[in-house]
């Protein structure tokens, strides 16, 4: 395989205008998914008949080929980002909303009788406790969520909003390795330093933890 | 014979676990290693089946190191119990008992034969082996963890808190059981423990540790309670050194006499005519101490089978001055009741009596 | 509903099931794909996440891998492997492969590290050799977690091996790809009915086969 580094040089203003455009469709994505996760873990949580139901839905929809999710969205959305982002949402929910439930499952029943007992209500234990608490099982849902909608957005290149993706259709078209190349290595440094920014955001927001860890 | 020699065992994080050990375990005893947490008993433990190996130093076995042999073919021939047993969740009882057998190449059937046998030896139903460890309780994964230990018959048995996470009656009945066994079975033990009762209960000889890894003093029970090498031998054995020596001392020469007694199925009119003061022991038909009744209670009832009567405890010559003294403490009458191996009554021995025998030992 | 009952019946005409281009040809072909990858993989993946998983070492790889497989874009290595090695089936088993390795190992490693030190200690201290503990105990002890890892790799190698027919080869992902080409959206939804049907039927049953083996498991 015969790598022209030539293309590379010359083309530095595509690459970073593909990775703008992948993470435009990859961002909202993961922020949508954690939006309607949230809520339905919540009650996948406390509603135990529905609990096996919502999590045995997505894991179903989690088996559905993602560029197949892609078309038979188009009758509705059409060729536009948002079929993009719709359909990579559905993917991040199913994993956000399996590590919502786990890490709420995970707080102690102690800890939110406790918060209860002293007068706090059902909503602000869920808000001020439970969430915090089970911050670290979410924030692993959420790196693996966005490492892998990274990695997925390339296959919506069909539809034309495949960011990095696009390369791989262009070097496929074209007979042309170096772009491929550089797009499978672009993905996979874009994931690793959105899981490296998550990390430092998860530092960020569990105080506690890093204080037992230094002691 | 276990034997150590100048033994040091530094980690590679740089912590001295043992510090130059050199001390030798009898053989057919019980040596029990005490000291406060981290001083290194599970390490010294452990230098002897080679789970750790010394930084240097020697340790030997019968009079060969150690290293002489195959780490795997050693252990074989060497029992280990750890705390919560250690069991294989994933057999039943019976393999986990046939697990060394089966190693040494036993044969199937053989090594399960034997487990049962063990089963038996360690006070289990022979419905438990074909359970899994988790459908036990605690005490029971112990004795499990003891019989698995004994399957091959090693002349030496390494044992780390084995009943370190049991409740204390659990743990009490379990000592019972191991004393049984070591009077017939006479095996080499070096035993681990942070309970200073049970090493007295259980030792022939304790060794103490200090953080560090120094081994301060190692001697019988009644000469470590009687003379402690230093204040922190001192300090480890606790405040109530005393009682606990009290605790080695038989009754066998503490001296009784005989005592009235009434039968529980005589009638109260008896027990009246039998007293000489308030208190009146009473015995059931076949003679053991029944407890103490009292005589100004009783109406005119014709039986004193109904009575209540309060709690005795009948001591043999197995008993120890410190339970005797107990009794004398909590018997409305400060008399220690002695019975014989069968439990029937023999005498009593009065406070003033044992108390001078107490005495007469400082 | 129109396209639903069109769905419907697409899916259960007898012409399309008949024939060497019929869905029991690709469903024959997709599984065939599957199994393959899934079986290279397990036999690349297992020797690896053992030897981590017994030795400990390498467990920061092992941990790793799962995410680095994860963020690996299938298309871009089918697409590369074919650009370089030319048409042939080796870039989608290569892909399928790669995409499996990295949860078995992932798995099989977090089995065998669950397994309690007292357990390994005590199975040591009774004399067990390396290769006796590792087969009589660690192995035995992992196996559910090494099921699942395998199970996992399993479904994602179904969901995934529509690839196949990017390259122009058989397996479920034809309806798609010839559905996608003929604007035939009925052919595209069929195609992606039958492949989440075999995931969720190959999922069901492996957690059947799980469930029997590990009965008498605690947890
Ligand atoms: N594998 C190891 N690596 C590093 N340090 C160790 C290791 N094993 C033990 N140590 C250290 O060596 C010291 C002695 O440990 P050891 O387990 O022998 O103590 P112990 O007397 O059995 O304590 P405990 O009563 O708590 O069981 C401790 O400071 C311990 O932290
Ligand atoms: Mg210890």
């Amino acid at each position: 395989m015969t790598i022209e580094w030539g293309w590379l040089t010359t083309h530095t203003d595509d690459l970073l205008a593909l990775t703008l455009d992948h993470l435009a469709t990859a961002v909202p994505a993961v922020l949508l998914g954690l939006l309607i996760a949230l809520p339905l873990a919540v009650v996948a949580h406390r509603v135990r008949p529905l609990r096996g139901l919502l999590l045995g839905i997505s894991n179903i929809m989690f088996t559905v080929p993602s560029l197949a999710l892609f078309v038979l969205l188009l009758p509705i959305t059409g060729l536009t980002r948002t079929t993009a982002i719709a359909g990579l949402t559905v993917y991040t929910l199913v994993v956000l909303l399996r590590n919502t439930v786990e890490g709420l499952d995970s707080v102690p029943a102690k800890v939110r009788e406790a918060s209860l007992a002293m007068g706090r209500g059902s909503l602000g234990t869920l808000v001020k406790v439970e969430f915090p608490l089970a911050l670290p099982v979410i924030m692993a849902g959420v790196r693996v969520a966005s490492v892998m909608t990274i990695s997925l957005v390339s296959v919506a290149s069909y539809i034309g909003y495949g960011g990095i993706g696009q390369l791989f259709t262009d070097g496929f078209q074209r007979s042309f390795p170096t772009p491929v190349l550089a797009g499978v290595v672009l993905t996979l440094l874009l994931a690793l330093a959105a899981d490296a920014v998550l990390v430092v955001v998860q530092w960020l927001c569990t105080p506690w933890i890093r204080k037992g860890a230094r002691a | 014979m276990i034997r150590f020699e100048s033994v040091t065992k530094r980690f590679a994080n740089g912590t001295t676990a043992v510090d130059d050990l050199s001390v030798e375990f009898l053989e057919g005893g019980i040596t029990v290693l005490v000291g406060s947490s981290g001083c290194g008993k599970t390490t010294t433990l452990r230098m002897i089946n080679r789970l750790v190996d010394p930084t240097s130093g020697t340790v030997s076995l019968g009079g060969r190191d150690v290293r002489e042999l195959p780490a795997a073919q050693l252990r074989r021939g060497i029992g280990y119990v750890i705390q919560q047993a250690g069991l294989f969740p994933h057999r039943t009882v019976l393999d986990n008992i046939a697990t060394v057998p089966t190693l040494l190449g036993w044969g199937r059937r053989k090594a399960r034969a034997r487990a049962a046998e063990l089963l038996e030896v360690v006070g289990l139903a022979a419905e438990s082996g074909k359970r899994y460890p988790h459908q036990l309780s605690g005490g029971q994964q112990q004795r499990v963890g003891v019989a698995r230990a004994l399957a091959a018959d090693p002349p030496v048995l390494l044992m780390d808190e084995p009943f370190g996470a049991v409740d204390p009656v659990v743990r009490t009945l379990l000592q019972d059981e191991l004393i049984r066994l070591q009077a017939e079975l006479r095996k080499t033990i070096v035993f681990v423990t942070h309970d200073i009762d049970e090493a007295v209960r259980l030792g022939d000889r304790i060794a103490i540790f200090r953080t560090g890894g120094h081994m301060v003093q190692i001697a019988p029970p009644a000469e470590l309670l009687a003379r402690p090498a230093d204040d922190f031998v001192a300090g480890f054995l606790g405040a109530e050194r005393g009682l606990k020596l009290l605790s080695l001392i038989s009754l066998q020469d503490v001296p009784y006499e005989p005592i009235a007694a009434v039968r529980t199925t005589d009638t109260a009119a008896q027990a009246r005519a039998e007293a000489t003061g308030r208190w009146l022991l009473a015995v059931s038909p076949d003679g053991k101490p029944a407890g103490w009744l009292d005589v100004h209670a009783l109406d005119g009832s014709d039986s004193i089978g109904q009575a209540a009567l309060t709690p005795v405890r009948g001591l043999t010559d197995a008993d120890s001055l410190l339970s005797a003294l107990n009794e004398t403490v909590s018997s409305p009458t400060g008399m220690a009741v002695r019975v014989d191996a069968a439990g029937v009554l023999v005498g009593a021995s009065r406070d003033d009596v044992v108390h001078a025998h107490q005495r007469s030992l400082a | 509903m129109d396209l639903l009952s069109k769905l419907v019946a697409w899916l259960t005409s007898a012409g399309q099931w008949a024939g060497s281009e019929g869905i029991a040809q690709r469903l024959f072909e997709h599984v065939e794909y599957s199994l393959l990858s899934t079986l290279v993989a397990a036999l690349i993946a297992l020797p690896i996440g053992l030897f981590i998983g017994h030795t400990g070492r390498g467990a920061f790889l092992a941990i790793n891998l799962s995410g680095f497989g994860r963020a690996l874009p299938t298309v871009g290595i089918v697409t590369l492997v074919f650009l370089v090695s030319g048409l042939s089936m080796t870039p989608v088993y290569i892909s399928l492969v790669a995409l499996a390795i990295p949860s078995i190992v992932t798995n099989t490693y977090a089995g065998m590290a669950a397994v309690e030190a007292d357990t390994k200690d005590a199975a040591r201290g009774m004399g067990m050799t390396g290769l006796q503990s590792l087969w009589r105990v660690e192995v035995p002890l992992a196996a559910p977690l090494i099921m699942t890892g395998l199970r996992l790799a399993t479904v994602q190698v179904i969901a995934t091996a529509t690839i196949a027919a990017y390259v122009s080869f058989g397996g479920l992902g034809r309806y798609i790809f010839d559905g996608l080409a003929q604007r035939d959206l009925t052919q595209v939804m069929g195609g992606a009915v039958l492949v989440a049907a075999l995931a969720v039927a190959v999922d069901l049953i492996l957690a059947g086969i799980h469930r029997v083996l590990f009965r008498h498991r605690l947890t």
